[in-house]
């Protein structure tokens, strides 16, 4: 497997540069290949640990401990909806069963033409325009409401056309 | 009283932030101080780290061993995940410089040769805001082989986590910039000792950090004097609930809690009352509505109250607030992060949750009320790390000084049961 091209491979030597033991690039590259393929499959962490002198089980025991990366495919879009306190006072809850029951998928679910995946997250750091959601790891949509969520879902669908 | 949060247009870009004094503060040290100057003067200033812990910064890098020949290193802690919590964000986005400018200090007072700031991976918008301004200060020459010509050397990157609360702890996320899974490690060594690969390490907050160019700046004794005299200086307070203005806002360490709900954030949302208010982030005590009334927002005045200014990140919940539901979900929280390593949190936070939902399910027993202290105080320092206590702390104070939120909810024909059966009937 071949999964970096060249110039991805000239980034990974680069993140290299930055510390002392290669292992420290793990997580980093870890980014860069769900980046590439949306998640990160049993090859691709094979890839990985080949690429970083790391043995396949350690790469595993990273994978599987950080709940950002993927285990499996997500959906085009990755719903995260912060269901904690400040979110929870603020209609956190109202806003994720609303996504959930509109879309008919719950937590970790994906829609069956592939297009959401919706998932109920920990405090994103965005309190106090709560109630929120992450769309992808990127993306912050802050100050939502059930209308607001559900034209944003509108609009990710007709983009997709 | 504004240190960090500046109202100045554009004080983000590198151009404008050396337009009103940027980095003079670094090049002062360069030219006229020495790296014990520089600590002497944080020590003096009395700044205690923003992280939650309250420790004194300038004591903490005299830990740092002056000799030797191993490479040291420092951490800046961008974590920022204890739920409440959003202030460091505001730093990255408001005044990145001036961090990078305290990190700069930092390392030259140690003799620090690469610093890491770890980013919650969440947190990708504020990464590219960082990262853009470390390259400006790149491109300046203030970051670098021989900075600005004098021949001190030093290197600040990145180090984006991945989705784990834990790795905000200080050991967890040195193991995580090492590549590996993000578990503490036990103390001592501390990490001034043994920190990252085994090197002399010291781990700072972000707004930590972004004091430091003012204390260099305007001296030591001005900062001492800002706010509360044992805690002084300003905390970026970040307010969330029900408030009208919810926000971070900047003011002196002390202000009175009332102040700030009501003259900073513009009062309750709908005028209602005040029920509860966590003081600083999830895992700090409560206040009840009387302590609201006499709190002031600093350490000391916050212990009179059982409880600690944490984060400084204050969740405010008014009169309808389902007390054992806002607790409930503490306690899901502080279980699902739990890295698993020690008995007392790997199973106790499970408890603590699953005793609550029975309360909520209807079927609490008048002595569960003291089976979640006991179990709270079996987690309380009989752990690796301070998650532990985290979780602990909520579930104690809550319940003892909410006590008759939850007796409300448990069914009157009580019948005690010995502890033993409880624990199956848990499953
Ligand atoms: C479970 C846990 C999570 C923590 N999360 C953070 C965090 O997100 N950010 C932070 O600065 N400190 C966090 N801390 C505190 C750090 O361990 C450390 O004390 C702090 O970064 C030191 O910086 P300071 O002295 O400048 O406050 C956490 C501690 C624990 C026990
Ligand atoms: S206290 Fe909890 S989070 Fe900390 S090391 Fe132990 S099990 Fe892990
Ligand atoms: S509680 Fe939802 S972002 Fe903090």
């Amino acid at each position: 497997m071949q999964l970096f091209n060249e110039e991805e491979l000239k980034k990974v030597e680069e993140i290299k540069s930055h510390y002392p033991s290669p292992q420290a690039a793990l997580l980093p590259m870890l980014w860069m290949v769900q980046e590439k393929e949306g998640w990160i499959s049993p090859d691709s962490m094979k890839y990985a640990g080949e690429l970083l002198n790391v043995p396949y089980e350690h790469v595993l025991g990273v994978v599987t401990f950080y709940t950002m990366f993927n285990k499996q495919p997500r959906g085009k879009y990755h719903l995260q909806i912060c269901t904690n306190v400040s979110c929870m006072l603020r209609g956190g809850y109202e806003l994720y069963n609303y996504v959930s029951e509109k879309l008919g998928i719950k937590n970790n679910e994906t829609t069956a033409d592939g297009m959401f995946t919706i998932e109920e997250v920990e405090c994103l750091g965005s309190c106090a325009t709560a109630p929120m959601m992450q769309v992808n790891n990127k993306e912050y949509y802050e100050n939502l409401d059930t209308s607001k969520v559900g034209k944003l879902l509108e609009e990710f669908r007709n983009h997709v056309k | 009283m504004n240190i960090i949060l500046k109202d100045i247009k554009d004080f983000h870009r590198i151009d404008v932030y050396e337009s009103n004094g940027g980095y003079s503060a670094f090049k002062k040290a360069l030219k006229e101080m020495s790296p014990e100057d520089v600590t002497n003067e944080v020590k003096n200033s009395n700044l205690r780290g923003r992280g939650g812990a309250c420790f004194p910064t300038g004591l903490k890098w005299t830990f740092m061993p002056k000799t030797g020949d191993k490479p040291k290193y420092l951490c800046c802690n961008g974590d920022e995940s204890e739920p409440g919590s959003f202030k460091d964000r505001e730093i990255f986005e408001r005044n990145p410089h001036q961090f990078i400018e305290g990190t700069l200090l930092a390392c030259y007072a140690m003799g620090i040769k690469a610093a890491y700031v770890y980013i919650r991976g969440e947190y990708y918008k504020w990464i590219n805001l960082l990262q853009a301004a470390i390259d400006d200060a790149y491109k300046k020459g203030y970051i670098g082989k021989n900075i600005l010509g004098t021949g001190f050397s030093t290197d600040i990157y990145i180090h984006r986590g991945a989705g784990a609360y834990i790795c905000g702890e200080e050991s967890a996320l040195m193991n995580s910039v090492e590549g590996k899974r993000g578990y503490p490690r036990v103390k001592p060594p501390f990490p001034a000792a043994f920190g990252l690969w085994g090197c002399p390490t010291t781990i700072n907050n972000i707004e930590t950090l972004a004091n430091v160019p003012e204390i260099i700046r305007n001296g030591a004794e001005w900062f001492s004097k800002i706010g509360a005299p044992k805690h002084p200086g300003t905390l970026l307070f970040g307010v969330s609930g029900h408030v009208n203005k919810p926000g971070v806002y900047e003011l002196p360490t002390g202000t009175p809690l009332m102040s700030i709900i009501n003259d900073t954030c513009g009062g309750m949302l709908d005028g209602k009352d005040i029920k509860m208010v966590i003081p600083g982030g999830s895992s700090m005590p409560p206040l009840t509505k009387e302590e609201c009334l006499k709190a002031n927002m600093d350490n000391e005045s916050l212990k009179e109250f059982g409880s600690s200014i944490g984060t400084a990140g204050v969740m405010v919940m008014n009169e309808d607030t389902d007390i054992l539901k806002v607790l409930i979900r503490i306690s899901k929280f502080y279980y699902h992060e739990s890295c698993g390593q020690c008995t007392p949190c790997r199973e106790g936070t499970g408890w603590l949750l699953r005793v609550l939902k029975r309360i909520d399910s209807g079927q609490g027993r008048i002595s569960d009320l003291d089976l979640l202290t006991s179990v709270a105080q079996n987690i309380e320092g009989n752990t690796i790390c301070a998650l532990g206590d985290a979780a602990a702390w909520p579930v104690k104070w809550t319940v003892k000084k909410f006590r008759q939120e939850f007796e409300k909810r448990i069914p009157k024909e009580d019948v005690e049961v010995p502890v033993r059966n409880k624990v199956h009937s848990l499953r």
